[in-house]
């Protein structure tokens, strides 16, 4: 009977999370809530201009404060020695110079760091920042978007590599849609997102020794903050330990290192205690990044009978004026459909506004809603339905490279939702559908995310007590990486999973990318299959001859023992094995990674979203009613975890759609959206019923495990399904998010 | 029970504390006054007479009891409760999210009602009950409304649960959670941003319909 159960694959089950025990109890410790002897509490002051240079700070009042320790700004700052002297704006890192935190007298946005208070406690802090008063030489800044359009740049990077997927690009004919019988021109616009995650972003910095710098941050990236913090500071990578065990959310902010992550080090440094820094809620729309607003124009051509003739879009998306930011926002126009004619044009625009980072579903999200727009427009224009016409430009092959997909079950993804939304309720005539007061629509949208893999190390180590624990570098900021990674390891060793235990977000373990991109379990599941491979390698060569010519996947270790699948009478002890590694813990540690399997295939996750609507006839008021989000993403781990990330995504897309719009006060440079009362994410009342569905079918040319990648799809495409199915409602093409009833009622 | 628990007076404020109140006193109009008396008084007052008067100006005797323990404390007046229970009694399973009670990440009990914890002074709460997330399970036994999160995955990065869970427990018995439509609008104040809106809805069903006391 255990034995019988134990055959059964733990990978596709809804297994509960690994670490939820921690998270419904308070638990889990975030960032900031480690118990550091001696720690102390930072608070931020903020420019009030968005360009220029401060003349003169007054912290006289602030230092005299009770309980003030410091006062930092760039006059007694220490310096960090990889702030190099020059300028920000000349070496802009994708190239650029991140924000050098109290490096000189220069402004760059509002609320840019220019003093960080520190005092013994919280309250003393916040109370003595406002103290800090400051004066300005301020410069004539830039912050419209709709101002300045006309001075986006091809990104640096893309001017000195001409193979940047961001350089110009035409296929066939350039502009060729122009030539069709049918046509469309339209310009898309949405403004600046907030990434928002619940956990306001934090850290505690703490100088061990004068060269040991240990922080415990809100990153998605371990490893790469390590590298950076110990290039800031001149050290060896192994003198940084970056954790970052709980991650509140993220969606892409904690990809780069702000300032004020620099700035709580600065202070750690010059008053050698801890210090812990948690950003404000409105301090978090102006420093940790956020969705560029960005402009797009789509030109797209079709025949009579709905095959594309060509496709035109062209993007500008916002950036700062120290970096250059950049996305793949026009990617999914290059390769989602049959198209012979297709020019894309990406440009980026510098604002004095901080600078964006990439929001879930980067770039694609963003393209998705113009393009996914566009063929519902032209689909009306045709009297097609919008499904039947993407149909009728489906590709076998990836148009941008012609390689094949390693897979593609897109038209079954199609299937799955229509059935499941009640497609075929849809009127062809916008306005048709009514239910008193309230007119009804349907819609979808399609969205695609390359399926990535990096190159990652995994550890696994037999304990004495049976149990194995792995180990990797990466994080998890909510989808349940650690639960999957013991799913996978379960599978790969024959172990149950509770015996499985699996440690992220520490530095000290063996390296792996941030968390993002979809790129997780293609990456570090790849890495720990690996390691539980050469775990089971290390037992066989330990269990002698019985073992020795068995196949990796014929070993199991059920039962506290090494066994195999074939034949179970074979069997040692690990115990027995521990003694013959004279005693030792068996540990492995192996590196993972992608072969030339993306030379020859184009390997993409897909997704695509069907959402019903009602639009209010008398105020304008929109309610998605219902929504189903079907996923071709390869093997699906956990379909609950995998269920809730789609079902988060389409949460997301609602806010994209709906509510979601930075708006700014352009004579100062300043957000007037400054928190959660001005900017509105979803809340309970706004997300309906969401189904969800997975093809599931593996794509082992992505990696043995045959994983695509979820998070991203899971948002790309949504927002368009949502205008779609406003305009199927009401006749109304909305294309500037958020769709507000002001936009609908005009 | 909770009667015969002593009260726990959490260890001061950090170290270093006391050494910068001097300072501040110093050079504050309180010493002003004090430099006109007597040396020797003067010196009694940077030895200790200004640890009292500051004591007087900056804390306030507040009693509380938290998770059925009695705490005897002493706190700034501006100090909020979700300040006090994260920071001074390391209580971090409530969590901070804006501090303008726009999030309910921050969500307890205080008498049994749900109330956004950096929306209340501490010292508003002196006497009262408040229960947290960690003492909503019994020991080891989690309360039905967690076992539901865990089971409808009502989560997913785990920062705003401790809220949700607190305001869910709350929203049933008050007797608001006898439709999903109902649920919604009454957990509206709990801000999800990894979106499981949905999941959390089944559990508070769940438990709802279980009938389990709550």
């Amino acid at each position: 009977m255990k034995d019988q159960q134990l055959q059964d694959k733990v990978v596709g089950d809804r297994m509960n999370r690994v670490d939820g025990r921690l998270k419904v109890t308070g638990a889990a410790k975030y960032s900031a809530e480690y118990e550091l002897p001696g720690l102390v509490h930072g608070a931020l002051v903020g420019s009030t201009i968005a360009k220029g240079r401060i003349t003169s700070l007054d912290t006289k009042a602030a230092e005299r404060a009770p309980g003030v320790l410091a006062v930092i700004t760039h006059l007694n700052s220490p310096k960090v020695p990889g702030f190099a002297a020059k300028s920000n704006p000349d070496e802009p890192p994708a190239i650029g110079q991140p924000l050098r935190v109290f490096h000189d007298e220069k402004v760059y946005f509002n609320d840019q760091p220019i003093a960080l208070v520190v005092a013994n406690t919280l309250e003393q802090a916040r109370y003595a920042a406002r103290l800090v008063k400051a004066q300005y030489a301020a410069d004539e800044h830039r912050t419209d978007f709709e101002a300045n359009k006309q001075r986006g740049f091809l990104p640096t990077q893309a001017k000195r590599n001409p193979k940047s997927a961001q350089n110009d690009y035409d296929r066939g004919q350039k502009n060729g849609y122009q030539t069709a019988p049918v046509k469309l021109e339209a310009e898309y616009v949405h403004t600046s997102e907030m990434h928002n995650p619940m956990e306001l972003q934090s850290i505690i910095a703490h100088w061990e020794a004068p060269d040991r710098l240990t922080v415990y941050d809100k990153v998605q990236a371990v490893k790469g903050t390590q590298r950076a913090f110990a290039k800031d500071w001149g050290l060896p990578e192994e003198n940084v330990k970056v954790i970052a065990t709980f991650v509140g959310g993220a969606f892409g902010n904690g990809l780069h290192n702000w300032p004020h992550e620099t700035a709580a080090i600065i202070a750690a440094k010059k008053l050698n205690r801890p210090v812990k820094l948690v950003l404000t809620r409105e301090q978090m729309f102006t420093m940790v990044g956020y969705r560029p607003y960005t402009w797009q124009r789509i030109g797209m051509g079709a025949t009579k009978d709905g095959k594309l003739v060509g496709i035109t879009h062209e993007s500008v998306g916002q950036t700062s004026s120290y970096e250059e930011f950049t996305e793949s926002t026009l990617q999914q126009t290059r390769m989602m459909y049959t198209s012979p004619n297709v020019s894309t044009r990406y440009r980026i625009l510098g604002l004095d506004i901080s600078t964006p980072i990439w929001m879930r579903g980067p770039g694609e999200a963003t393209g998705a809603f113009a393009l996914e727009s566009a063929m519902d427009e032209m689909a009306h224009l045709l009297n097609l339905d919008p499904m039947e016409f993407r149909l009728r430009n489906y590709t076998d092959v990836d148009p941008d490279n012609n390689k094949p997909w390693s897979t593609k079950f897109l038209k079954e993804c199609y299937q799955l939702g229509a059935e499941r939304i009640g497609w075929n309720k849809r009127q062809m005539k916008p306005g048709s559908l009514r239910d008193g007061d309230w007119f009804v629509g349907y819609g979808m949208g399609v969205g695609t995310f390359g399926a990535n893999r990096g190159t990652a190390k995994a550890r696994a180590v037999l304990q004495a007590d049976g149990t194995v624990v792995l180990q990797s570098a990466t994080t998890d900021i909510g989808p349940g990486t650690g639960t999957v990674m013991v799913q996978i390891a379960a599978d790969a060793l024959g172990m149950p999973p509770e015996k499985i235990r699996f440690e992220l977000g520490n530095s000290t373990f063996p390296t792996a990318p941030s968390q993002g991109g979809s790129a997780t379990v293609n990456t570090v599941g790849s890495a720990v299959l690996e390691a539980c491979t050469a775990l089971k390698g290390k037992l066989q060569q330990l269990g002698g001859a019985a073992f020795a010519s068995a196949k990796p996947e014929d070993l199991t270790l059920a039962g506290g023992q090494l066994s195999l699948a074939s034949n179970a009478g074979t069997k040692v002890s690990l115990a027995d094995l521990r003694k013959q590694n004279n005693g030792q813990d068996i540990d492995v540690t192996v590196e993972a990674k992608p072969g030339n399997e993306r030379q020859k295939y184009s390997m993409y996750s897909f997704s695509v979203h069907f959402a019903e609507v009602r639009v209010h006839a008398m105020t304008g008021e929109v309610r998605v009613s219902k929504m189903v989000s079907c996923a071709d993403a390869g093997t699906i781990v956990n379909h609950k975890t995998a269920g809730s990330q789609m079902i988060g995504g389409a949460v997301g897309g609602i806010g994209m759609a709906l509510t979601e719009g930075a708006v700014m006060d352009h004579r100062f440079g300043r957000y007037v959206t400054k928190d959660l009362a001005d900017y509105h994410v979803p809340v309970h009342a706004d997300a309906p019923a969401i189904e969800v569905a997975f093809v599931d079918k593996p794509d082992f040319i992505v990696d043995p495990l045959g994983t695509k990648g979820i998070g991203e799809i899971a948002i790309i495409g949504v927002a368009p399904a949502i205008a779609n199915a406003i305009f199927n409602a009401t006749g109304k093409r909305i294309r500037e998010l958020p769709i507000t009833p002001d936009k609908l009622m005009a | 029970m909770a009667d015969e628990n002593p009260e726990i007076t959490p260890s001061g404020p950090p170290a270093g504390h006391n050494e910068a109140r001097r300072t501040f006193l110093k050079q504050s109009s309180v010493l002003t006054a004090l430099a006109l008396t007597p040396g020797p008084l003067v010196k009694a007052a940077e030895a200790e007479f200004d640890e009292k008067v500051a004591a007087a100006i900056e804390q306030v005797p507040l009693r509380l009891e938290i998770n059925g323990k009695k705490y005897k404390l002493s706190v700034e007046p501006r100090t909020t409760l979700l300040d006090l229970l994260r920071e001074q009694l390391h209580l971090t399973g409530t969590k901070k999210g804006c501090d303008y009670g726009q999030c309910g990440a921050c969500t307890v009990h205080v008498d049994g009602q749900r109330v956004n914890s950096c929306l209340t002074l501490a010292v508003m709460q002196d006497g009262r009950k408040v229960t947290t997330i960690e003492g909503l399970a019994d020991g080891d036994k989690l309360h039905p409304m967690q076992e539901a999160f865990l089971k409808h995955d009502g989560f997913q990065c785990g920062y705003c649960t401790p809220g949700q869970i607190m305001s869910a427990v709350a929203c049933v018995r008050e007797g608001h959670a006898d439709s999903e439509g109902e649920i919604r609008e009454f957990m509206s104040g709990n801000i999800c941003r990894c979106g499981a809106y949905p999941n959390i809805v089944a559990a508070i069903q769940e438990v709802k319909n279980g009938g389990q006391k709550v």
